[in-house]
C-alpha cells in the first residue's frame, strides 16, 4: 500500500506500487488526473471541478476545470521528464487559494519495477513555505492521527455504519 | 478548499455525546425525530436540535416523506470525512494506482 517516510518535518514523502507500466503509470498521472484525482474533495474552485490538467512542458499551469468552464490554477510544471519524473510547483496556501508566490514542490518519480510494475515516489516539499501553519497543513497532507478522542469516537460511527 | 473547515464542523458536531448518541441512532435508517428520541434522556426539541447541528456538518439529510420529515445518514458527507482522516496524499496516490492499473487492464485487452 501507501509507504512513508518520517523525519524531515518540511517535506512528505509517499511510495505506492503500481501493477502497470512505468509508461502507463505516467501517463494517467499527467494525461489523466482528472480520472482519478478526488476532485469533489481536493478542488479549490467555487465550481464543482470537473478535470484536473497538466500542461505538458516545462511551465505549463497545473489546474483544475469547473463544471462551467472556469480553471482554477494549482501550481506549474518544473520539470517534465516523461516517462520518469514530474517536479511540480503547487501553489495552494494554507487558506486554500492560489498563491503563485507560494511554491511547494510536488515530485513524483516512476521507477520501473520489473515487467507491468512501477514503483511511484512522490515528495511534496518545502512545506516551510507555509509558515507558522506548516503543521497544519503538513495534517492534512499527511495522515491525520492526532485527534485523539475525537477520532475515535468517529471510527467507532464509521465502523457501526460500515455494518449498517 | 472548504474541506478541512467542514471536517472542523464534523469533530464539534461529533464532539458531543448526546450529539454521538443521535447520530448512532440516525444510523439505523431513516427516522423522525419521535422515534430517535424514543428511550433517549433527552427531550425532543433537543434532539431536533442535534439533527440541525449534524446536518449542517454534513452527516444527516432529510427526507420529506408525507408531512414526515425522516432523519438519515449522509453517505456523501462521510465519504468526504473518510477521504480526508486518510490524508491528501494517501487518499490521492491510492485513487491514482486504482486508475493506473486500470490503464494496464484496458491496454492488455486491446493488445489480446
Amino acid at each position: 500500500m501507501i509507504e512513508q517516510n518520517v523525519g524531515d518535518p518540511n517535506s512528505i514523502k509517499k511510495t505506492t506500487i503500481v501493477e502497470a507500466d512505468q509508461e502507463i503509470a505516467w501517463r494517467v498521472f499527467t494525461e489523466k488526473m482528472g480520472s482519478w484525482w478526488p476532485l469533489a474533495y481536493y478542488k479549490i474552485g467555487p465550481a464543482n471541478a470537473v478535470d484536473a490538467v497538466i500542461e505538458p512542458h516545462v511551465g505549463g499551469r497545473w489546474f483544475e476545470r469547473g463544471e462551467d468552464s472556469s480553471t482554477c490554477q494549482w501550481g506549474s510544471v518544473l520539470a517534465w521528464e516523461p516517462p520518469s519524473r514530474i517536479v511540480l510547483s503547487w501553489d495552494i496556501n494554507a487558506d486554500w487559494k492560489y498563491d503563485p508566490e507560494l511554491n511547494t514542490e510536488i515530485e513524483v518519480r516512476f521507477v520501473p519495477d520489473g515487467s507491468k510494475r512501477t514503483r511511484v515516489e512522490l515528495e511534496h516539499r518545502r512545506l516551510d513555505r507555509y509558515g507558522a501553519r506548516r503543521d497544519e497543513m503538513r495534517r492534512i497532507y499527511d495522515t491525520e492521527g492526532d485527534w485523539g478522542k475525537l477520532l475515535e469516537a468517529f471510527a467507532g460511527v464509521a465502523a457501526a455504519w460500515k455494518e449498517a | 478548499m472548504a474541506t478541512s473547515q467542514r471536517i472542523e464542523k464534523v469533530f464539534d458536531a461529533l464532539g458531543d455525546p448526546t450529539r454521538r448518541a443521535v447520530f448512532r441512532r440516525v444510523r439505523k435508517g431513516n427516522r423522525s425525530v419521535r422515534e430517535i428520541a424514543e428511550g433517549m434522556d433527552v427531550s425532543r426539541p433537543a434532539v431536533s436540535q442535534h439533527l440541525k447541528v449534524l446536518k449542517s456538518a454534513g452527516l444527516v439529510v432529510v427526507q420529506i416523506e408525507g408531512s414526515r420529515r425522516l432523519y438519515g445518514i449522509d453517505r456523501n458527507g462521510i465519504e468526504a470525512l473518510k477521504q480526508w482522516l486518510d490524508g491528501f496524499w494517501d487518499t490521492s496516490l491510492t485513487a491514482f494506482k486504482r486508475a493506473a492499473e486500470l490503464e494496464q487492464d484496458n491496454t492488455e485487452d486491446r493488445h489480446d
